[in-house]
């Protein structure tokens, strides 16, 4: 500023001064008088942008020297200054506990946030060489957007790569410690496990490439065998100390599938022997584990519309939605993603036993409103009461998808449906024009699509048979891959498929008495449960099914909310998958868990960040975000320093999962 | 350029419309206009300046983006005619498919470092590399960084309260400084053909710890065995071929012994665990028999051009950055790297030559460096260089004064050194650098000028003089002679003398095969012309005579060094003679009979600027781009074996020199 004022104070006296010195100019204009009067003179239109952006270089200039030569621990010196004393992070408070590192730590990271990188590519991703292609910037989204969708794509027909293109996860702690610069995933917990004296010979981030089917990571690189190797030689090094497994997200699965794995025999698994769990595993520490599914994927896969799959949020909403492709850019999404068997891992598992039929629900009577601040609670105290006693609007959320907002409230002895299995599929007559962006539908046609509106509402069971009905080739790949039923009998010979590894309700928990299971997710966020849909009007070349988003409940049923019904959760997992099967499923001894493994449930209650200096917040319980809440950092490295489920003072619940969990009729 | 020209014409156009000017600078309504012309003042000048670079900068920025990627491929091809294909694609034509899982053992300085534990000062710094990268931070904070680098002077392990580990992966080395390659360009071929991160490892260490020290702080031989295992298990019991650089090469060798020798100290693989799991070890520039040059870099901190190190040194470290004191501080931290002492020369006299004879006498590669000069320097070498050149030997190490290099062995009149008592220096406590040479006073370093001369026997001696403390360290560690009787159940007892090819058998694997690739055509560091400086307060006594400078070139004295042929850091001697001669067919060195093949490049330095640093070096660590190597390299990845490369290719006269060497086989 001050430089500014100064100038200006110049210039006036300038004006003054120069005034009378303008004639002598003008006389001696042929001498030494003409360059100075010519330079004045030069001030045209480019030469006052070059200034204006001269004088906004120098100022950012001079801003960037002093952000480098403040102290580091300045932005902290701030908050402290606003908010009062921070509290020590947890690995500072452990350490001065006397907390040391005891077992080896592993991290399981979930779908999406883990780094993939380009080892072979097309023409068009020259010089991508070991480049990030998913996670980092995301540079080359913009540049090269659809050379970059060719690549993330992988083969239709076999889910493995695609001809002359090999994209392959980035190993090491880097794989998932940022998703994109400063956003963390696991930096938070590495930095504070690292102040007890964890470094990278006893931590061990398991990334695979999150887009294939659980069983192709070991088919085409090894993964299952790389994890099992690390863990042995982490075990072994540390001098016989049990690994503490930390999963995240898809992870969970993810590491279901290799505790079966990793004890089947060798040509299908791992061949470590049917103790290879008790003699490794000390604890697995789930984090906002989606055991039973998500509703999220069902939409993601029906009309690509769960773009808020965590991190993928931030990035989706500015760069997919946009006009970059001239409107396909849902398709485009629906056909890589569609080609990633992964996203089959999430679809809800047990059906109606679990998720609710048309009339029933386990999360029955679930108050949307609770969570909200008391004094919007007080003012529709009355209504709520109202409407309580009519009982009128009680969430259905069993019902998964229903065609238009009134069918999702009738009773189901009121809903005519017409069956959809059997309906013709018609060859849509505009399927010659959308050539370019191909997805299943065009083979739908107008009859099929109009017979699955008319099948109106389904459930967690027939969704399935619907994404069977719309997607027949992928859910092919998938059924191959992943299975969505429960087992009546354990013992049964089928489940020694892979396919059933990943699924709770189909396999036995391994031999493992001494192993702890905990189940850590985040509660307090209205978390997408149920859709309503419609059809999208012209749906040439256009998915021909939408989310309804105009379908508002209003205070009748506040739950409903842009055609999505809500329910409590972690903004992505709603707590009856990240919770029923360490409250119920598993507690005890039940034929899921024939050894008696014992399990906790720890919520963990969101609360915003209070201010912008906290950033993400040290209390979050949001799906990613909830990676730096302090309290969960600390029960993981108590847990690492050698605490029991005990020492953390077992289960902490906040929520009504124990009472949803008992209206689920499953024999255990 | 179009459109500066263009702002200059509407300036002509605007002096003929002077008058005008004149006018509406007459009517108050316009007086903005003449007051926007009275602001030109100094500031405004600058902005302006600033703001037309800025364009400019962005212009270009924008055009180098908008760049095609193929584009400066395109101009170099354009002048330099057309390129070869990279080997990659090359051996992809011909349909070479990976196969062997690949191990890459950087060596010294070439992986990065990271910091997981420091203090106070270093702050924000958590998991950011130390060294390898940008080294923002040498600048940033010298000394907190100096601080954190050191390990502990009595274990040669960490500091309390400081936890710097090696970077994992293969971002570990692949690039050394952004843009400076290591092993970048040997990755980028393999892959063509195949290969990808579950068929390459890169077995990072922390290069400052001794061998042993890594695997008892990181348990780094562990990892790297248990990788290797899991390579081989996961394609299908295909071996895995080794490529070792520099150090890397050493730290192989005690690697193999390791990982047979039972269990508590080994790693208990069994006495088959080589012949099952390795198919070759292809050592990249390997100082098998050590580097002279990391004497002199113990003795006075002088080795500024170890590699890659070099680039930064000489802009960084010899400034004045800390009162002169630069080379003290380097001295300082490099003597707590047990590592360094791996590479003094070992064997001795019997292999680096003593006093009047050394393997490579008659060797001059700086008189055939280029014709034009030798044949200007004839005339003067007939004048009398004769009867000197004669006594001069390889094998002098370490001279005090060109005089004693060149002295006949009857004239030199040496004075013992061991006995020597050490004075405190009177100037101990004003020193805020220490380092041994303090406690050694005046007296010690004119015992050592008196000595005149060292040999390669007596340079191990010698810094046991000058640095008691590391040495011991040291000596706990490495070993430096030749074993008379490699049955002797000290050599299998001790981890020391797993890391010295003379005192120690190859593995018993007879099918495995050992290469030896290396440079040749660089003049590299072979002896040492140094002279004492009398006031050395705080200073480091010794220094290169660098006056030193034999006007003939015939000697090879430069500025106080001796070069001899080889890859700029090691000497071909270090590098081929195992191969050529010690480990050749079967000897006591190698009793089970493992292939070994010399394999040399000859340098040649890069045609023009676009090359960048060349396709054909030889030098130790840009020879990792050399496509001839890298094409060796992929075709045993690839399955090929000696006979696919043609065997021995030889340029130096390392058989010749091999034959001099008086070792019982």
């Amino acid at each position: 500023m001050s430089i500014l004022r100064r100038r200006k104070g110049t210039e006036n006296k300038k004006i003054s001064d120069t005034e009378p010195d303008y004639e002598e100019f003008k006389e001696k204009s042929n001498k030494l008088g003409s360059r100075k009067l010519r330079l004045r003179r030069r001030w045209s239109c480019v030469d006052g942008c070059c200034w204006f952006i001269g004088c906004i270089c120098s100022i950012w200039w001079f801003l960037l020297f002093l952000y480098n030569a403040m102290p580091a621990s300045f932005p902290q010196y701030v908050t402290e200054a606003i908010t009062g004393p921070l509290p020590d992070p947890p690995g500072v408070k452990l350490a001065k506990e006397g907390l040391r590192a005891k077992h080896p730590v592993v991290f399981v990271p979930g779908i999406v946030t883990g780094g993939l990188e380009l080892w072979e590519g097309h023409q068009c991703a020259d010089g991508l060489f070991r480049k990030r292609l998913w996670g980092g910037t995301f540079g080359e989204l913009y540049k090269r957007p659809l050379c970059w969708v060719e690549h993330m794509s992988l083969d239709n027909e076999t889910g493995l790569d695609p001809f002359g293109i090999r994209i392959r996860p980035v190993s090491g702690l880097v794989a998932a410690d940022y998703f994109a610069p400063g956003y963390f995933v696991w930096a938070v917990l590495i930095a504070n496990l690292a102040r007890i004296g964890y470094e990278e010979k006893n931590m061990y981030m398991a990334a695979y490439d999150w887009r294939i089917s659980f069983q192709n990571t070991e088919v085409r690189d090894q993964t299952l065998s790389r994890i099992k190797s690390n863990i042995e030689l982490m075990v072994a090094s540390s001098g016989g100390k049990k690994a503490v497994i930390i999963p995240h997200s898809m992870g969970v699965l993810y590491f279901l599938h290799f505790m079966k794995w990793v004890e089947a025999p060798a040509p299908l698994g791992g061949g470590g022997g049917s103790d290879w769990c008790a003699k490794h595993l000390k604890a697995v520490m789930n984090i906002g584990g989606p055991f039973l599914g998500v509703p999220k994927a069902v939409s993601g896969l029906f009309s690509a519309e769960a773009k808020d799959i965590a991190a993928a949020r931030s990035m989706a909403p500015r760069f997919l939605d946009s006009e970059m492709f001239n409107f396909q850019t849902l398709q485009h999404v629906m056909r890589m993603t569609r080609t990633w068997d992964s996203t089959m891992s999430m679809i809800p598992k047990g059906g109606d036993t679990i998720w609710g039929g048309l009339d029933w629900s386990p999360e029955e009577g679930y108050e949307c409103n609770e969570k909200k601040p008391k004094n919007n609670s007080t003012q529709t105290a009355e209504s709520d009461r109202t409407r309580k006693s009519v009982n009128a609007t009680r969430v259905k959320y069993g019902r998964i998808i229903s065609f238009g907002k009134h069918v999702a409230d009738l009773h189901s002895s009121e809903i005519d449906r017409i069956d959809f299995r059997d309906a013709l599929k018609g060859k849509s007559h505009a399927n010659s024009t959308c050539r370019d962006v191909w997805t299943e539908y065009h083979d739908m046609g107008i009859g099929g699509i109009k017979a699955v509106a008319d099948y109106k509402v389904y459930t967690a069971g027939s969704v399935l048979d619907l994404l069977h009905f719309v997607a027949p080739k992928l859910m092919k790949r998938g059924s191959a891959h992943f299975s969505y039923g429960i087992a009546y009998d354990l013992d049964d010979k089928k489940y020694e498929h892979y396919k059933y590894w990943s699924n709770p309700l189909e396999t036995k928990l391994p031999n493992a008495p001494e192993m702890e299971i905990f189940s850590m997710y985040g509660v307090g966020i209205p978390t997408e449960r149920a859709y309503v849909y419609k059809l999208s009007p012209a749906g040439d070349c256009y998915i021909p099914f939408q989310i309804d988003s105009s379908a508002e409940g209003g205070n009748e049923s506040p739950c409903l909310k842009g055609g999505v019904f809500h329910v409590d959760g972690d903004e992505t997992v709603p707590i009856l998958s990240a919770g029923y099967m360490c409250a119920k499923g598993w507690k005890g001894k039940t034929r899921f868990n024939p050894s008696g493994i014992r399990t906790f449930v720890r919520e963990y209650n969101h609360a915003p960040p209070a201010n912008l200096l906290e950033g993400r917040g040290t209390q979050s319980g949001a799906h990613v975000d909830i990676m730096g809440n302090f309290a969960l950092i600390e029960d993981i490295i108590r847990v690492a320093a050698g605490a029991s489920g005990e020492d953390l003072e077992g289960d902490q619940v906040h929520s009504g999962i124990f009472k949803w969990s008992e209206r689920i009729k499953l024999k255990l | 350029m179009s459109l500066l020209r263009r702002r200059k014409a509407p300036e002509n156009e605007i002096e003929p419309q002077k008058p005008d000017v004149e006018e509406e600078d007459k009517k108050s309504s316009k007086k903005n206009v003449k007051e926007n012309k009275q602001k030109w003042s100094c500031i405004d000048n600058c902005c302006w300046l600033v703001g037309c670079i800025c364009c400019v900068w962005w212009i270009l920025l924008f055009l180098y983006n908008a760049m095609p990627a193929s584009f400066p491929q395109y101009v170099t091809e354009k002048i330099t005619g057309p390129l070869p294909d990279p080997p990659g694609v090359k051996l992809m034509k011909e349909g070479l498919k990976a196969k062997h899982p690949v191990v890459f053992i950087p060596g010294i300085v070439t992986c990065g470092l990271e910091l997981w534990e420091g203090h106070q000062c270093a702050e924000g710094l958590f998991r950011k590399r130390l060294w390898g990268g940008t080294f923002g931070e040498v600048y940033k904070r010298p000394l907190c960084w100096l601080d954190h680098m050191t390990l502990d002077n009595e274990t040669g392990m960490d500091p309390p309260g400081i936890r710097v580990r090696p970077v994992s992966g293969l971002v570990a080395a692949d690039y050394f400084a952004p843009g400076y390659f290591v092993w970048a360009v040997l990755i980028a071929n393999l892959a063509r053909i195949g290969y990808e991160e579950k068929t390459m490892y890169m077995a990072a260490y922390d290069w400052r710890l001794s061998f042993q020290n890594t695997e008892v702080r990181d348990q780094t031989l562990t990892r790297i065995k248990s990788n290797i295992e899991l390579m081989v298990a996961t394609s299908g019991g295909k071996k895995a071929v080794i490529v070792p650089h520099s150090m890397g090469v050493v730290y192989f060798l005690h690697f193999m012994k390791w990982v047979e020798a039972p269990a508590p100290m080994g790693g208990g693989g069994g006495p088959d665990w080589c012949a099952k799991h390795i198919k070759a070890v292809m050592n990249i520039g390997g100082p098998f028999l050590g580097v002279p040059k990391s004497v002199a870099g113990v003795f006075s901190a002088e080795a500024r051009d170890i590699a890659v190190a070099r680039a930064l040194a000489p802009g960084v470290l010899d400034t004045d950055l800390f009162h002169f004191q630069t080379l003290e501080h380097i001295m300082k931290m490099s003597r707590t790297w047990d590592a360094t002492l791996s590479m003094i020369p070992r064997g001795g006299e019997t292999i680096w030559g003593s006093l009047d004879w050394s393997p490579e006498e008659g060797d001059s590669p700086c008189k055939s460096k280029s014709r034009d000069d030798a044949a200007q320097i004839s005339g003067q070498h007939d004048n009398g260089t004769d009867s000197k050149a004669k006594y001069y030997s390889y094998g002098r190490f370490i001279s005090f004064g060109k005089d004693a290099a060149e002295a006949h062995p009857s004239d030199l009149k040496r004075i013992d050194f061991r006995g020597a008592v050490k004075g405190s220096n009177v100037a101990n406590n004003t020193c805020d650098v220490w380092n041994e040479y303090l406690d050694f006073g005046v007296s010690g370093a004119k015992a050592v000028e008196e000595y005149k001369v060292y040999t390669a026997g007596e340079i191990v001696d010698l810094l046991n003089f000058v640095a008691p403390k590391m040495m011991a360290r040291g000596s706990a560690h490495f070993s430096y002679g030749i074993a008379d009787d490699l049955d002797d159940p000290k050599y299998s007892s001790h981890y020391k003398y797993w890391s010295n090819p003379l005192e120690t058998k190859l593995p018993n694997a007879p099918d495995m095969e050992i290469y030896s690739l290396y440079g040749v055509g660089v003049e590299t560091e072979r002896a040492y012309v140094y002279k004492r400086i009398p006031t050395a307060g705080c200073n480091i006594p010794f220094q290169i005579d660098t006056s030193a400078d034999e006007g003939d070139e015939g000697s090879c004295l430069k500025a106080g060094v001796y070069s001899v042929d080889g890859d700029e850091t090691v000497p071909a001697l270090s590098a081929g003679f195992m191969c050529a001669k010690g480990w050749r067919g079967k000897t006591r060195f190698n009793p089970s009979g493992v292939k070994t093949y010399v394999r040399e490049y000859y340098h040649a330095p890069p045609a023009n600027l676009l090359e960048g640093r060349g396709t054909q070096s030889g030098t130790h660590v840009d020879m990792m781009g050399n496509f001839a190597l890298i094409e060796d390299i992929m075709r045993v990845a690839a399955g090929g074996t000696s006979e696919d490369l043609g065997g021995d290719r030889v340029y130096s006269d390392i058989f010749k020199w091999s034959e001099k060497i008086n070792l019982r086989l």
